[in-house]
């Protein structure tokens, strides 16, 4: 036992314990949201890639080939595999979480929870469907 | 089933100890007992000095609220055998200032109350006389969730916001904020977006979510937050475009 602090009889020594740098590994959900927060780096790198892409398009033909080059390159395709996991699991980590945010009420009743996770699911689908028709069109 | 379980408890007597320790009791493994049940069985017969709070024993008054084997849980609701074989470890609860044992001061939460003003405000009191503000059983529906929270404590325990950034206001208390922000017979909603949406309000919450994990009465304050940043953010952007509207 460690040296008896100097106490005061009624006025009592509380004890506050500090919060650990690895708090956010005591527990399963704190590094799943920890990871979560993280997706948001991955989100402003396919950001910043659309730009430099934009860019190389302004650019001239040659200098988007060289974009594309640099795209097909192996440490861009282990990057962007990477980066798109965590997009994806931002994507269904947020999605999952929409129906605690919006309380939808119809006819005074509450719209159930799968509802408005499913519609989110349903134009998240709609929206890539017609994404992958443009560009598979052509 | 073991006739007997491990129960480590986490001790601080401030008048010997610096820091906690901890202690194990051999206790009985009964399956018709709860946490709270061994811990009076400590007290009772093993050792008089352990000192924890407790009132009603089914879950209405909020007093029992420590950590089970990690996770806030209400010990009065929580048996034992949902920890075969043990040992079961007993802590305070977590970011509060440990008082004695597993006794926690909770005047931080009681200002922040305070603070949000969990009462319903009217703009003008109708005289008693003129009975009361009545409410349809929808419009009760609407907060009925939020009124439920019992002051327990847990979803402060669970939220390491709370623990890295002590002056948030908090789950319990922003739940029960927005329970009268929803209650038809209230006015008092722009005065409670003052304190809400400042920096220490709905603002510094991040989602995490384990407030309404640990919620032993389905309060869901995370949901309560999020709502609110929505509301928040509205009133935000009505101000920015009809600032003559917004008063």
């Amino acid at each position: 036992m460690s040296a008896p602090p100097r106490y005061t009889l009624y006025h009592p020594r509380w004890y506050r314990r500090r919060v650990s740098v690895w708090w956010w590994l005591q527990n399963r959900s704190y590094t799943w949201f920890v990871l979560r927060e993280l997706t948001s780096v991955f989100v402003a790198f396919f950001a910043v890639v659309y730009l430099w892409q934009l860019r190389a398009l302004g650019q001239g033909p040659e200098a988007y080939e060289l974009f594309l080059a640099r795209l097909r390159t192996p440490p861009f395709l282990a990057l962007n595999t990477v980066a798109f996991l965590f997009v994806l699991f931002h994507a269904i980590t947020w999605f999952n979480l929409t129906p605690k945010a919006m309380v939808v009420r119809l006819r005074g009743k509450r719209v159930p929870d799968w509802v408005i996770v499913g519609s989110n699911y349903a134009a998240w689908l709609v929206l890539s469907g017609a994404v992958a028709f443009m560009l598979l069109r052509g | 089933m073991p006739s007997t379980v491990a129960l480590t408890v986490s001790r601080y007597r401030p008048e010997r100890e610096s820091e906690p320790t901890s202690q194990t009791y051999e206790i009985p493994f009964r399956k018709d007992w709860v946490v709270l049940d061994a811990l009076n069985h400590v007290k009772d017969h093993l050792d008089g000095s352990l000192s924890f709070r407790w009132s009603c024993r089914m879950g209405v008054c909020g007093s029992c609220g420590m950590k089970v084997n990690g996770t806030p849980k209400l010990t009065c609701a929580t048996f034992l055998s949902e920890y075969p074989p043990g040992p079961i470890r007993i802590e305070p609860l977590d970011y509060f200032p440990v008082v004695r044992d597993l006794v926690v001061d909770l005047t931080d939460f009681v200002r922040k109350l305070q603070q949000v003003k969990p009462w319903i405000i009217r703009k003008e009191e109708r005289p008693p006389g003129e009975g009361e503000y009545l409410q349809t059983p929808d419009q009760l529906d609407t907060y009925k969730q939020f009124s439920m929270c019992i002051n327990c404590m847990l979803c402060y325990s669970a939220c390491p916001i709370y623990g890295l950034e002590p002056s948030f206001i908090g789950p319990a208390a922003i739940a029960l904020a927005q329970r009268y922000n929803m209650d038809s017979r209230d006015q008092g909603a722009t005065e409670r977006l003052k304190i809400l949406s400042e920096h220490d309000g709905i603002w510094q919450c991040t989602f995490v979510g384990e407030c309404t994990k640990v919620c032993p009465k389905h309060v869901d304050p995370a949901g309560a937050i999020q709502q609110y940043k929505l509301t928040a953010a509205t009133h935000w952007v009505r101000s920015l475009l009809l600032p003559w509207g917004s008063r």
